[in-house]
């Protein structure tokens, strides 16, 4: 008892970084850890904001709110043809980024991140004005277009990354090991990138099914999910809400967990017998 | 690249390549012989790996032709050539186990049943149990014999290897000299083996060519480029050599002799790479292993029949097996002389007064209107 008391403070030198890193996570995890609880509650009234009792009768009806799961669905399309879109594009921008030299160069480099230093809402005023005056009914076509032209930066700089410390040797050995140029690209130069083409990726999905500021000018009558949310908390959030948000949360961390598990697995089965 | 004709020459006939103003490798003609051991040797940026590339197909020359046997090749990309190269950083493929990598050419070929021939070019590399690792998990040694197996197992017309030691510590590099010789001379492919290294391109060559601004200097087996250069940088990028600034004094139809200041030197007339009228300038060469030392006091013993220079001892290295010492003389400030360690002369210390003394037969003779010093500062230029 006496050591402990005479040594706190070495004791908490130690430990600072461990305690530090434990509150930082507590910090990010909590507003998560908020949704999953209340997605459990039985609220009194529209708003589920105060904790009554708990029932599943959410879960067994996620959705049981008109419009919440169609608006879903919309997002998660939306997403899907997002990602499409600016991972095709955003990867042959950053190849031809990195691979070729051509005049104006140096000035897309920079024009890319414009997007990403860009607020959205100025962002997203312009993009209005653009669709009225070219005459394009608003609506998920709009959408489409505006997620691909802001998810592209991001494709674009995280595939930039990995591209650039790839070694253009590789692809030499493969042409001069009887491989053609498809071969070439299918066989090594792609497998070889696809870790930040995937992150590229997954990164546009999270942002455009995230997005409500460009989403909310240019939807016209279209309504995604975060306008969905922010639609229903002006008159009352439905506890479906907190379950979709805790099932995204669930999905994306075992997502997260099975790929460390397949490269554990696969480092594993590499290693000496 | 599915012919099976067996091999041929490697014949490179005026090939050159030039990136706008700057030249890499001036036209150029060369014949590699099928079969043989071909080291290119040069600094960094004279032209060898550029004219690699070239026989690889990885780079188009701006004029010339490359053939293999009969065969023009110039204008085959390279996945159509048959031809192997083991690159400088290995390149392996990161995402692929040894295995993979090794059966990479094969299957490319569209050749099915692969693992027969992988497990026996694993088994020549001694990598066997290697097989299911990924390339990271391998020493530099064992990645560099894989890049040799993924590279062999196609049986290759001609292997190409850009600097493939350069990456190893000096001891593996020694080893791999050795295996790289075996494999060579197992299979009887054509390698042609690029280098900066001047003694592993002597030790693994049949025949060397000493490359220098884009252009071959000098080709021809290792001893014979060691003792007979032909231009003061092959004398001094290919070892060690003393040059002396002279002027003939006398020719008679077997020996040419020399004057330096007072000291006459004499030298074999067949090895006078200059013309040899009297009055002429030239450089003469000696190796520093030729010439033996003797302490000033027993200048009486050193026969006349030898070439002999004066000079004190500026300082001496004891390396083992020799020492080296370097000897300030009238007609050369820095002359350098091996002496190998079977009895030691305990008086020759820096500041001691020496005789310096050889074989005339060991002297060579070289143009004068050349740098002194050509191959030294490339030497140096290049680590």
């Amino acid at each position: 008892m006496t050591q402990l008391s005479k040594r706190p403070v070495t004791w908490l030198r130690r430990n600072l970084v461990v305690i530090a890193g434990l509150l930082t996570l507590a910090y990010m995890i909590l507003p998560n850890v908020v949704v999953m609880v209340f997605s459990f509650n039985k609220p009194n009234g529209r708003f589920n904001y105060a904790w009554q009792q708990f029932s599943l009768d959410a879960w067994k009806d996620p959705c049981g709110v008109a419009d919440l799961c169609g608006s879903l669905a919309l997002s998660l399309q939306l997403g899907f043809w997002a990602m499409l879109g600016a991972t095709v594009l955003g990867t042959m921008v950053a190849f031809a980024l990195v691979r070729y030299r051509f005049r104006a160069r140096g000035a897309i480099n920079s024009l890319i991140f414009l997007p990403m230093a860009m607020p959205e809402v100025v962002m997203a005023a312009s993009l209005l004005t653009l669709f009225l005056n070219m005459g394009a009914p608003l609506g998920f076509w709009t959408v489409l277009i505006a997620h691909i032209m802001f998810c592209l930066s991001f494709v674009v700089t995280a595939v930039k990354a990995r591209v650039m410390s790839m070694d253009p040797r590789l692809e030499e050995a493969a042409r001069d090991l009887y491989a053609g140029p498809l071969q070439t690209f299918l066989r090594v130069t792609l497998p070889i990138a696809a870790p930040g083409i995937a992150a590229g990726a997954l990164l546009a999905f999270s942002l455009s099914f995230d997005d409500f500021i460009i989403t909310n000018f240019n939807a016209g009558s279209t309504v995604t999910f975060p306008m969905f949310v922010w639609g229903s908390a002006q008159r009352g959030t439905p506890v479906q809400i907190n379950v979709i948000g805790t099932a995204m949360f669930v999905i994306a961390v075992l997502v997260v967990l099975g790929g460390q598990l397949l490269a554990s697995r696969r480092k594993n089965s590499a290693a000496p017998e | 690249m599915t012919q099976k004709t067996e091999g041929g020459d490697v014949r490179l006939a005026g090939i050159s390549k030039t990136y706008g103003a700057f030249t890499a490798v001036h036209p150029l003609d060369l014949t590699v012989p099928q079969g043989s051991f071909f080291a290119l040797l040069g600094a960094s940026g004279c032209g060898k790996t550029t004219t690699l590339r070239m026989i690889a197909g990885l780079e188009d020359p701006s004029t010339g032709t490359v053939s293999l046997g009969s065969t023009d090749v110039t204008h085959l990309p390279p996945y159509k050539r048959p031809v192997n190269t083991v690159f400088q950083s290995y390149a392996l493929f990161p995402h692929l186990d040894i295995s993979e990598n090794v059966a990479f050419g094969l299957r490319r070929r569209g050749i099915k049943s692969v693992q027969k021939q992988v497990d026996e070019m694993l088994e020549l590399v001694q990598l066997g149990q290697f097989a299911h690792r990924k390339p990271h998990q391998l020493s530099g040694g064992q990645q560099q014999r894989v890049a040799v197996a993924r590279a062999l197992i196609n049986h290759p017309q001609v292997l190409l290897l850009d600097e493939p030691l350069g990456a190893l510590d000096l001891k593996l590099r020694r080893q791999m000299q050795l295996e790289l010789k075996r494999i060579q001379t197992e299979v009887g492919i054509t390698f042609v083996h690029v280098t900066h290294d001047q003694e592993e391109a002597m030790t693994m060559a049949d025949q060397v060519a000493v490359m220098n601004g884009g252009r071959v200097e000098q080709l021809g087996a290792p001893a014979d480029l060691y003792e007979n250069p032909r231009t003061t940088f092959v004398a001094n990028f290919l070892g060690t050599s003393n040059l002396i600034q002279a002027e003939i004094a006398a020719t008679a139809s077997d020996v040419t002799t020399v004057t330096c200041g007072d000291v006459k030197l004499k030298l074999p007339a067949g090895r006078c790479r200059a013309q040899t009228s009297p009055g002429d300038r030239i450089l003469i060469g000696v190796r520093p292993e030729k010439v033996s030392i003797a302490h000033a006091d027993d200048d009486a013993t050193v026969p006349d029949s030898r070439n002999r220079l004066t000079g004190r001892i500026v300082a001496s290295s004891f390396i083992g097996v020799s020492t080296q010492f370097i000897v300030d003389s009238p007609s050369c400030a820095d002359f350098e002389v091996y002496v190998q360690n079977v009895e030691r002369d305990a008086r020759l210390t820096p500041g001691t007064e020496v005789v310096l003394h050889w074989n005339p037969e060991h002297t060579f003779g070289l143009d004068a209107d050349q740098a002194i010093d050509a191959g030294v500062q490339s030497v140096e230029d290049a680590s």
